[in-house]
Formats: C-alpha cells, structure tokens, sequence
C-alpha cells in the first residue's frame, strides 16, 4: 500500500498561457513597440475603429496587425487595404486568441518585416466578451470596445472583461440619437467595475470623439518607445 | 468554450509535475484548483471537459476538485470589505464607491494535488512521455 500524498503548488491555471504571454512580451520589449490587445462582442465596430485610427496615425507611426478571425480573412483583407501588413491567425474553433497563436503570428509576421521597425502592434481578437478576458497574449495594454446598441447593461453583465481592460472605447456614439440609452450609463457601468480604465466616446463612421483616443494613444507608444531615463537616487 | 483551453493548459502543468517525480510513477486522485467567482470560468464544464481530456491518459480516473472563491472587495473610502454582486452591484454599499480593490474572487489556481507514488518505475527506454 502506498501512503496518499499532497503536493501543494498554488500555480495559476493557465500558467502554460502565461509563460508564452510573458515570452511575447518581452519580444515586444525588445523590439520596443507597443502591443494593444483589442477586445469586445462581434460587431461592437473593431475592425472599423482600427481601419479610421490606423489611416489617421499612418503618417506618425509604422504598426502591424495581427488579426485573430475564427474561420474567415475578411477583417484581415479589410485592415490590409488601409496599407497596414496584417498576419490573418485563424483560430477555428477557438473563440478568442491565446499566447501561442500569436506567436505563431509574430513568426509570420517576422517573415514579411524587422518587427523592431514597428512603434504598434495591433492584435485584434475575436469577437467575444467572455474568453478572451482570460488570455493574456502579452499586450502592454487591454482595449475593450462597447458599442451604444450593445445595451448600457454590458459591462455590469462581462465584467470580467470592463475590470481587466486598461482603455474602454464606447463606440458608435453617432447613433445615440436613435436609441433609448443614456451615454452617462454606460460611462457609470464601466466606472463601477473599473474606476481606472479610460474612457472614450467615439464614432469610427462620423469621426467624433477620435482625436482624443489618437492622443492617448500616441502618449501611450511615446512612452513605450522612448522608456523613461532612469531614475536617480540621491 | 474556453474551458477547453484552460484545461490544455492545466493539463501542461500537471505533465510538468509529473515528470519532476520521474522516474517514480505518480497517481493522482484529486486536482485541487480555486476558482474566483469573478472569472469567466464555469466549474461544471471545467470539471466536465476535464473529465473528457484524461481519458486514456495518466491522469485517467482522476478528478477536480474545485473550490469557488467569493468575489469580495474593499471600499477605499472606508476600508470596509464588502460583497459585490456580480451582473448587478459593484459599487460598496457603505460609501457608493466603485469597485477599486478586488481582495478576493481572481483566483484561477492550480491549489494542490492529491496522489499516491508507485515506484514501479516506466523501463526508461520506453518512457518518452514527458
């Protein structure tokens, strides 16, 4: 007879994910570009924001996509036509991107240029509020889209989401006339779970509200691009 | 179904584990994890898809055991620890704050594993597993 054992180990679940995560970041790191992990519900208007932002800082910055899909390229030919080089990653079955695939995708995309050219680099996950949540990719920083027709209710609803996400983008704000929401919900609901996250009010069709999340943005690449000097300790 | 790839990725760990005893022979009984309420983990379909993967495997006749952590938080106004609801109530109901310090209710954790070593070791020529 054998004596029952216990090893305690108290290691994340999805540890595996996060070494990969941790690995692609520092890739980036070295590379010194800023990796954005856009997230939100299929149709919250991603691949439309990125098409207008990624036009507008064109001329200030060089980025790349990596443009998780489940089954189609669409989205990827979409984001390839604003003059961007983007790397499809089909995840089939998968409902959101994980650490591995985009390895997978910095690999391709490593084929076509000198990543270390790049000031941003754009993963766009799968539509979804749920999974991707979860899985780090090793992003510097989480976005999480909501549009107004999604319901004020969203972020109460997938908080998870709301909580982890660094910037919230409530979008399509054009439409706003025509629906029975109050913008200050939305802001309220994302406030609750997340006081910390920043907040922007956009429309990717009518152009409002884009020039304050273009600033962010670039602060953002500013800061990861040129690190700080070093402090000095007296 | 995410539960599928947190169970992939589990199941890495558990490999990892295994072959620190090698060439011992662990059997486990139990996988303890801590599931926090505020994730977006189902423990019935992470102990299901689970229950699916050790099939055939080493881990074979192996279970979860899962213990869901409450989602709780601390008011930053008044340092009082309170219960959010979750899909509905964030703020604290002292101070009508956000929810800032989540104290418990993230946790996603591998706790401990349950198991008993057979010293009957795999003939090492034939051990290619990991």
């Amino acid at each position: 007879m054998h004596m029952p054992l216990t090893d305690t180990l108290g290691l994340n679940l999805l540890a595996a994910n996060q070494h990969q995560a941790d690995h692609n970041r520092q890739h980036f790191d070295a590379w010194r570009l800023l990796c954005l992990n856009v997230m939100s519900s299929p149709g919250a208007g991603k691949t439309s924001l990125l098409e207008r932002t990624i036009t507008a800082l064109a001329p200030r910055l060089s980025m790349a996509v990596l443009e998780g899909d489940m089954t189609t390229t669409l989205d990827a030919q979409r984001l390839e036509a604003v003059g961007v080089p983007v790397v499809p990653i089909t995840t089939g079955r998968a409902c959101h991107l994980d650490a591995s695939m985009v390895s997978g995708g910095l690999k391709l995309l490593k084929q076509r240029l000198d990543p270390a050219a790049l000031d941003l680099l754009w993963v766009e996950n799968v539509g979804n509020l749920v999974c991707p949540a979860e899985f780090e990719v090793g992003e510097h920083l989480k976005v999480a889209l909501l549009s107004v027709t999604e319901g004020e209710d969203k972020p109460l609803k997938y908080p998870v989401m709301f909580r982890e996400a660094d910037c919230v983008l409530i979008t399509k704000i054009d439409l706003l006339p025509y629906l029975p929401v109050q913008v200050e919900r939305f802001v309220d609901h994302v406030n609750q779970v997340n006081p910390r996250a920043r907040v922007f009010l956009l429309s990717a069709s009518s152009g409002e509200g884009l020039g304050a999340w273009h600033q962010w943005l670039l602060e953002q690449v500013a800061v990861q691009v040129q690190p700080l000097p070093a402090l000095v300790i007296r | 179904m995410h539960e599928v790839d947190m169970t992939r990725c589990l199941l890495l760990s558990l490999n990892q584990w295994k072959g620190q005893h090698r060439p011992k022979r662990p059997e486990v009984s139990l996988v303890h994890l801590q599931v926090g309420a505020f994730t977006c983990v189902e423990p019935e379909a992470l102990r299901f898809t689970y229950g699916a993967a050790v099939q055939g495997g080493w881990l074979a006749g192996s279970e979860l055991c899962i213990e869901t952590i409450p989602l709780r938080a601390r008011c930053l106004r008044c340092e009082a620890i309170y219960s959010p609801e979750p899909g509905n109530a964030y703020r604290s109901p002292c101070c009508d704050h956000p929810m800032e310090e989540i104290v418990s209710g993230r946790e996603l954790r591998i706790r401990s594993i349950d198991y008993q070593l057979h010293d009957d070791a795999l003939i090492p020529a034939l051990s290619s597993s990991p």
